[in-house]
This record gives C-alpha cells, structure tokens and sequence, in this order.
C-alpha cells in the first residue's frame, strides 16, 4: 500500500506541479505506468543504470525540475552512494530517491534485495533528508512533502499490503525533526520508524502493556521539543527494520546522548535498540519470518 | 584575444598555479589548454555576466583535477574579477580547491570525482531536448577516466535519448595514473568504439585550434538525433619539451628551475 498510494500522490502532485520529473531504473512495472501515461514528457526509464540515473536526474534538477528517481532497495542508494554523495548533496540538487523494499520487503529474493543498511549510509551524508513512512497515511503526507520540498531526499518506502496506522492524515504533524505519538503510555516508550510500526502496534496490543508508541517517519535532526518528550520516559525502545550499526536507534541514542552531554538533560532514559545484529540472513523467508529470525520483536522486550 | 594567445596563457597560468602551490596534474591541463581555450574565447556563450542565464551553453568539466586550466580560462575570461588568484588558489578557507568547485562563478559541477561529469550533462541535454531550448551542452573527459562504468552507463543513454545538442570531448593524451591507457587499460579503437555506441565521431589534433574549433560547431548541431564526440588527440604535458609526454608530470609540481625554463619555453612558443 505504501508503494502505490506514494505513486498516487506523486501523480496528484505532478498534476499540480509542472516540474515534477520522475526517472525509474527499469523498475516499478505495474506501479508506474500511471504517472508515465499522464506525463509521458515528464518521465523516462533510465535503464538498468543506476549511477547514471542518479547524475541524469542531478543535470535535470540543475535545469530547474524537482526530480524523483525510483527504484528497489540498494540500487538507487548503495550502488551509487558516490553519485549520492557528490553530485546530489554536495551539489545540494533537487532530487528525491525513493526506494521500494525497505527491510525484508523482498525476504524471499535474498541478500541482494534485502535493504537493511540504507539508512546508516545515507544519513551519514550531509543536505540529504532521510524518510521512511510506516503506513499510507504517512506515505501519501511524505509525497505531498516530497514534492513541495526542495533539496536532497530519500523516500524509503516497504511494499505492499501494509495496514493503516493513523486515523487522519490532517492534523498529522508530518515534518522532519516530529515524532508522531499513536498511543500515550507511562515508563517506556517504543519509537518505530517504517512500516514495521506496524509490528509494534499489534504487539503492544498482544502484550497488553502500558506502553507509549510512536512513529519517527523522519531520521535525524530531530527537534529538541521532541527529544525532550522522549526523555521524559525512563525507558526508550527504537524499532527498525535495518543493521543495528548506524540505524534509526543509532540516531536516537546519538542525539540523547548529545543532549546529557551538553547538560540540556539530567537523566538519560535506557535505550534499548531493536534493529537486525548486524548480520546478513541468507535463507529464503517471508519478511515476517526474517523478522523473527533477525529478532525485530517488542515481545521478552 | 588570439585564441592560441588565450591557450599559451591558460598554460602560463596552469605552471605559475601549480609552481607556487607545489600541486600536481600540470601534464593534464597543458594537454586540455586548446580545447578549452577554444570553448571560453570561441565558441560557448558563456559570459560572467550571464552565468545563470538560462539560455547560456553549459559545460561541464569532468578533468576535476586539471583544474588549473579551468581556473586560468575563467580567469582569462573576466569571471573571477576581484579575485587574486595564485593568493586563493589552495588556500585555507578558499573555493579555489585544486579538484573544481561549483562554488565558484562558471563552474558548473565539482568534479574530482571520475566519471560523474557526463551523466550530469546527460541531464541538462535532456532537459533542453524536452523544452527545445538552444543551449548547447558539453563536456570534457580524460582518457583514464573512460575506465569508469558510470560514462558508459552516459555513452549508452546519450544516444538512446537522441542528445544531439551534447558534444563529449576526450581530452585523449594517452597517459593515465599509473601508466600509458594502452597499457593500464586499453581504450583503442576508441572511435569505432563510440560509432557502434551510435554517436558522431570527429578525431581531430587536439593542439590545432582551428581543427577544435571546427569540431565544436561540427556534427552536434545537425539535429539527427546523435551525441558527438570529439576524440582530441593530444599531448600531456604540451608546450614545455620536457614535461611533454611524460608520466610524472602527472604528478609532479615544478621547481625552480623546472618553472623557470617551462616559463621560458611557454613565452618564446
């Protein structure tokens, strides 16, 4: 659901927008044709070439379009963090990566599909904005943001046939640097980022514990307003679908950890990270059976 | 000014920047010099006074590293006007950083990086293609860097794309980091290379300026749907006889009396 309502709403906006400009890398059969039937002079296959994708999309952003490049995983981020790096942030141009199959969207297809180290990697690039929408009430409000926003992005989006978490997308508070609270709780908070929110939300329920949720569909730079209400739990725990190296978890201890540094906080609440132990997991499973393998569970939490 | 003129004191430039700056690549910008002395007085409409004009032509330098040359040409031509720069140059806290910078006015990309400067301009011919707009697009390129994948990645999309206003030139001196291109990877027959890739190939003397020159109103402008290259043949370290041809001027930064008898060589030629 996340990939097609983001489709969706980037058609919506292209139809606003006459500068929006989508590149494929040969990916996105039966998702895109949409957005290429009504803007046939605004879109274009790239071919399986991702480097290439990436600096044509930076020449087009150059000319005054707001680019959107789309592929799976690691082959719009990874395989060309080099073009990510220099010619997108550096150059600080106006292109947006979104990438379908976060985690182990892809679980059967193996290692290669399997984007668990996407989020360590580029957020360690100066201008880039990392987002990763849990539900398609945060997908449809990070296109909408998307294409109004100018500069460097990273859309990391899971697949399909994810449940809707939030009941309004109005009212929302999508920006970066916001948590989103689903649920109020005293002691500890779980703080998900993606889809896997998802997971939380049905565990939390399962567990029956008076736990506070949110969702963190923005990575770094968070507000100080929105790190002080996390410090105000005792206890903290990060949930992603990524490397634990590095990850969202990462971010949030950096910055707590920052905060006690400089004194603007007292305590420091326990953070427990839930997030793969840095391994591959190369055998066949569904994502949710990935998931347990890789431990990604609030449950003996 | 003369444009040969123009090319000798990009090269004057190049060897005071490098001399007084201790920095490497001289063999690299002396090669490239005609071509780019051609291009800035010549043939691109590119003036400091329009440089966010967006009918402007567009070039994109891929040769990051002979950056001195680039540096002279702008300089030559008025776009660094309070700018002294053999004081900015590599300096602490300057723009002027011996791989280019867009920071600075006329640059349109950083480059340093191999590889990335084509795909780049890939993108602006696009975009002129799909709003008819009559800037043309180029882009120069070293020889060792068409070792990288990602400019095959641009040869292919170039033609397939039918960019007709972009013109490559390959700055073709025959010498990379480590050793010659035929030895270190063999890039011959270039030019049956490039017309199987379906562009338009001009081989030309790369120190002839009324032979770049040609080659630069050449066969991009025929609107057939297909990319030029124009493979200039040329010589590393060009314009001082003991740096031409050699391996370690890619490297090497001159001293005394290197400086003094390349100054020398460079005035009397």
């Amino acid at each position: 659901m996340t990939r097609s309502t983001f489709i969706n709403s980037l058609c919506e906006a292209a139809a606003k927008h006459e500068d929006i400009f989508l590149i494929c890398g040969d990916l996105g059969y039966s998702v895109l044709e949409p957005f290429a039937r009504r803007f046939p002079d605004r879109f274009l296959n790239a071919g399986i070439a991702e480097q290439n994708m990436t600096q044509v999309a930076v020449g087009l952003a150059r000319e005054g379009y707001n680019v959107f490049t789309y592929s799976i995983g690691n082959f719009p981020t990874l395989r060309c963090m080099e073009q990510i790096r220099y010619d997108l942030c550096y150059h600080e141009a106006n292109v947006k990566i979104v990438a379908v199959g976060a985690g182990y969207a892809y679980g059967p297809q193996g290692v290669s599909h399997h984007t668990t180290e996407d989020v360590a990697m580029l957020r360690s690039i100066p201008n880039m904005l990392l987002c990763a929408p849990a539900d398609p009430i945060e997908a449809q409000a990070a296109a909408e943001f998307m294409a109004a926003f100018r500069g460097p992005g990273y859309v990391r989006l899971n697949k399909a046939g994810e449940p809707r978490l939030h009941s309004e997308a109005d009212g929302l508070g999508f920006r970066p640097g916001h948590f989103l609270k689903l649920k109020d709780g005293e002691g500890t908070a779980v703080v998900a980022s993606g889809a896997i929110l998802a997971l939380a939300v049905a565990e939390l329920e399962h567990l029956g514990k008076r736990w506070a949720l949110y969702s963190s569909p923005f990575i770094g730079n968070y507000a100080l307003q929105e790190l002080l209400a996390l410090a105000s739990y005792d206890e903290l725990i990060t949930l992603e679908e990524h490397q634990l190296n590095g990850g969202f978890g990462s971010s949030i201890v950096e910055a707590m950890s920052d905060l006690y540094a400089n004194g603007v906080i007292k305590n420091m609440p326990r953070i427990r990270r839930k997030g793969i132990p840095n391994c591959f997991i190369g055998t066949c499973g569904t994502q949710d059976y990935l998931r347990q393998v890789a431990g990604l569970s609030l449950i003996g939490s | 000014m003369d444009t040969r003129q123009f090319a000798q004191r990009i090269r004057l430039r190049a060897l005071e920047l490098c001399y007084r700056k201790r920095t490497s690549h001289i063999g690299g910008a002396f090669s490239v010099a005609d071509v780019l002395a051609v291009l800035y007085n010549d043939v691109l409409n590119i003036a400091p006074e329009t440089v966010d004009c967006p009918s402007r032509d567009r070039l994109f330098y891929s040769k990051g590293h002979a950056c001195t040359a680039l540096y002279a040409a702008l300089d030559l031509r008025g776009f660094f006007p309070d700018v002294d720069l053999l004081q900015e140059f590599t300096a602490n806290g300057s723009y002027f950083t011996s791989h280019i910078n867009h920071k600075l006015r006329g640059i349109e990309l950083s480059t340093g990086s191999l590889g990335h400067a084509l795909g780049v301009a890939c993108g602006s011919a696009l975009a002129g293609k799909r709003r008819r707009e009559a800037y043309s697009v180029y882009t120069v390129v070293s020889d060792g860097e068409l070792d990288e994948g990602s400019n095959w990645e641009a040869i292919l999309f170039a033609a397939h794309h039918r960019l007709d206003n972009l013109t490559m030139v390959v700055d073709f001196n025959k010498i990379q980091s480590f050793g010659s291109v035929a030895e270190v990877m063999a890039l011959e027959p270039l030019a049956e290379k490039l017309r199987a890739f379906n562009w338009h190939v001009s081989e030309i003397d790369g120190h002839s300026i009324p032979e770049i020159d040609a080659a630069m109103r050449g066969p991009g402008r025929l609107g057939d749907g297909k990319p030029h290259c124009v493979i200039a043949d040329t010589i590393k370290g060009k314009g001082v006889s003991f740096m031409e041809n050699q391996l370690s001027w890619h490297y090497q930064s001159p001293g005394e009396d290197d400086y003094a008898a390349a100054r020398a060589e460079l005035e009397a030629g």
